[in-house]
């Protein structure tokens, strides 16, 4: 993920010097012709270096925000900015540890207030297959009653359930059931 | 593909023979009843009638015909094998018999040597691209045809001229509706294909079917997504299930001879295990729409029209089930904690009735046929689940499996006799099937993870 930041942070840095070499341009230069090949910038204008240092410069939030706006929704939802929620067995209730996961959630939530996220419900293989998939839906729904609780606005949370179809965990464990028994959140627009 | 199975359906007609004697040197007048009404074959006092069911008398001696002959001769001993009505004289003895090349040199004598009553044979002919198959099932001790029939259509399938013929035979020896011709549809992820948008590496399922002894196993949709809980029509040609390719799990259904797939839920709301009515005119699904967590039933007619509620509690309500009637759904509900069976009206009149009350855990109750009057459902035994049976008139429960892996998902045959599930008995999960006494256990599947396995009507 750190490396497509960068290279999103390349691009808009030559997308800058475009933009400054457009600005330049007007000062009536005809002999040369405009290079074609806009990866290698001339080395007239003085900017190559200088849009790199640029976001380094700004303060740390911003640096985060600015990454995490120019991150894709994929690269955004395999960093797990929103942590999952782990539940007991047969059980939807959020425990304390839940709802600490849930309170940071929210809080990326408001940082990002034009994200949609779909809550996803799962269980662990234990239950049976039909009752496991209306047991995931509560535990999603339960997840989205605190945040909304919290103040994140209902309509950028939806919920759907898989049950027990896709385990994160293949493992026919305890530990694997625990990590199996979650909402698990996915951002579905930014 | 679909298409093929549809013009191997209808390549096969069958021809109703008298059920006159073939041996002409027979005197006496042969009877003039036709094969439905059939003449029983009689056993030894106190025992099973026996068969003989060698393979079949291939007319040309070419490889394929041979091959269709032997496999036929198979199969159909596999199938009358399936309901166990019958016993057999061993397959390995029929070599000490000289072999018939057609159906008027049959030494009965020598048949009846090894103790059989009843004989099945036919005879195979192969006519450019069209399959000429006679079967007929011999008195052995009258040398009389007590059932005559022939098939002809396609080579492609020589299987299915066993199975129609085993069900022919069932119905007219033992008035009994086999489950030969019946078919299997299940869940799969054998094809290993992943989900394409998503965050983690995640199997697609798909819908398969399948003959019920597990041939010919074929792949019905191609949703890339999560395919799940397959549930024949009535009438066999359609399947309806819970489809992720929208996003929101909702309805669909796949005319498996048509080709053709219709929408019946749609939209953000989720919906789940559709249940054909007992006449196909409608579906009891469940639905989380409401919010809160809550999952309740609702009816809808085929076409999606006609959306009514069917159960309203705060609490999860699913897994529905028709009756056979029609008049009556089981469901499951957690409303007293932990999941267990009710039965409510299906018109939705009157309150809940609770079935079972001696499960921790039970769910996915399925109605059998008539004439017995049970339910198969899931129940959690221990670390993992088993599958048990309760009578309706009695409520005594009976256990099917006893921890051999985890057992649930389980569905009647069309004829009440066996119940298809899933198992990881044997590793991964499979399609099992099992007579409802709870013997002859038999593996479907093999490949790759198979589950909630559906029987056609």
């Amino acid at each position: 993920m750190r490396k497509r930041t960068l290279m999103a942070v390349a691009v808009t840095c030559v997308a800058a010097t475009l933009a400054c070499h457009k600005k330049v341009s007007p000062v009536a230069r005809p002999l040369p012709p405009p290079p074609p090949d806009t990866t290698t910038p001339s080395s007239r204008p003085p900017a190559p270096p200088e849009p790199a240092q640029e976001p380094v410069a700004v303060p740390p939030e911003p640096v985060a925000s600015d990454a995490i706006s120019s991150a894709s929704l994929d690269e955004l939802n395999r960093s797990t900015l929103l942590k999952p929620v782990f539940f007991d067995l047969d059980s939807s209730d959020l425990t304390s540890a839940g709802q600490k996961v849930l309170d940071d959630n929210a809080g990326t939530l408001k940082r990002y207030a034009t994200w949609t996220v779909t809550i996803e419900g799962h269980c662990d293989e234990r239950g049976t297959a039909e009752y496991n998939l209306a047991l995931g839906e509560r535990r999603a729904a339960a997840a989205r009653a605190y945040l909304v609780s919290l103040g994140i606005p209902a309509d950028r949370l939806r919920t759907v359930s898989y049950g027990k179809e896709f385990p994160f965990d293949p493992g026919h464990d305890e530990a694997a059931f625990a990590r199996n028994r979650r909402a698990h959140f996915v951002i579905t627009a930014k | 593909m679909t298409k093929t199975i549809l013009a191997l359906a209808l390549a096969l007609s069958a021809v109703q023979l008298p059920a006159q004697q073939p041996q002409p040197q027979q005197p006496t007048p042969l009877s003039q009843q036709p094969t439905e009404i059939g003449v029983a074959i009689p056993s030894e006092p106190g025992a099973q009638v026996r068969l003989a069911v060698p393979d079949l008398i291939a007319l040309s001696s070419d490889a394929e015909t041979v091959a269709i002959a032997r496999i036929i001769g198979q199969v159909l001993w596999d199938d009358l094998n399936f309901e166990r009505e019958f016993s057999f004289v061993a397959r390995d003895a029929y070599a000490t018999i000289p072999k018939a090349t057609s159906l008027i040199d049959i030494p009965f004598d020598r048949w009846r040597e090894l103790n059989a009553d009843g004989l099945v044979m036919g005879t195979v002919q192969k006519t450019g691209n069209l399959l000429r198959v006679e079967i007929r099932l011999f008195n052995v001790r009258t040398q009389q045809s007590a059932f005559g029939k022939v098939y002809s259509g396609s080579p492609a399938n020589p299987r299915s001229y066993a199975h129609m013929a085993a069900d022919e035979i069932y119905q007219t020896q033992r008035a009994l509706k086999g489950v030969a011709e019946s078919k299997l549809t299940f869940v799969s992820d054998r094809d290993g294909e992943r989900m394409s948008g998503t965050v983690e590496k995640r199997d697609v399922k798909e819908i398969y079917i399948a003959d019920y002894d597990g041939d010919r196993q074929q792949r019905v949709t191609v949703g890339r997504t999560l395919n799940v809980f397959p549930r024949w029509s009535p009438n066999g040609r359609s399947i309806a299930y819970t489809s992720y390719r929208r996003g929101a799990p909702n309805i669909f259904v796949s005319n498996i001879y048509e080709a053709t797939m219709e929408e019946v839920t749609k939209g953000a709301a989720e919906n789940w295990l559709p249940a054909w009515s007992p006449d196909g005119s409608r579906f009891c699904f469940a639905s989380p729409r409401e919010g809160k967590g809550y999952t309740n039933l609702y009816l809808v007619n085929r076409d999606g029209t006609g959306l009514r509620k069917l159960t309203d509690h705060p609490s999860i309500n699913t897994s529905p089930t028709w009756s056979p009637s029609g008049t009556e759904i089981a469901f499951v509900s957690d409303r007293t904690g932990s999941p267990q069976i009710y039965v409510v009206s299906a018109d939705g009149t009157g309150p809940a009735q609770r079935i079972t009350t001696s499960e921790n855990y039970a769910d996915k109750p399925t109605w059998s046929s008539l004439p017995y009057n049970e339910i198969a459902y899931t129940a959690r035994t221990g670390p993992g689940n088993d599958i048990k049976v309760i009578d309706m008139a009695t409520r005594t429960v009976k256990q099917l499996t006893f921890g051999e892996g985890t057992n649930e998902s389980p569905v009647f045959a069309p004829n009440g006799r066996h119940v298809a599930f899933t198992s990881t008995r044997s590793g991964k999960k499979q399609i099992f099937t099992v007579t409802r006494d709870g013997r002859d256990v038999r593996q479907v599947t093999k490949i790759g993870n198979n589950e909630q396995p559906d029987w056609s009507k």
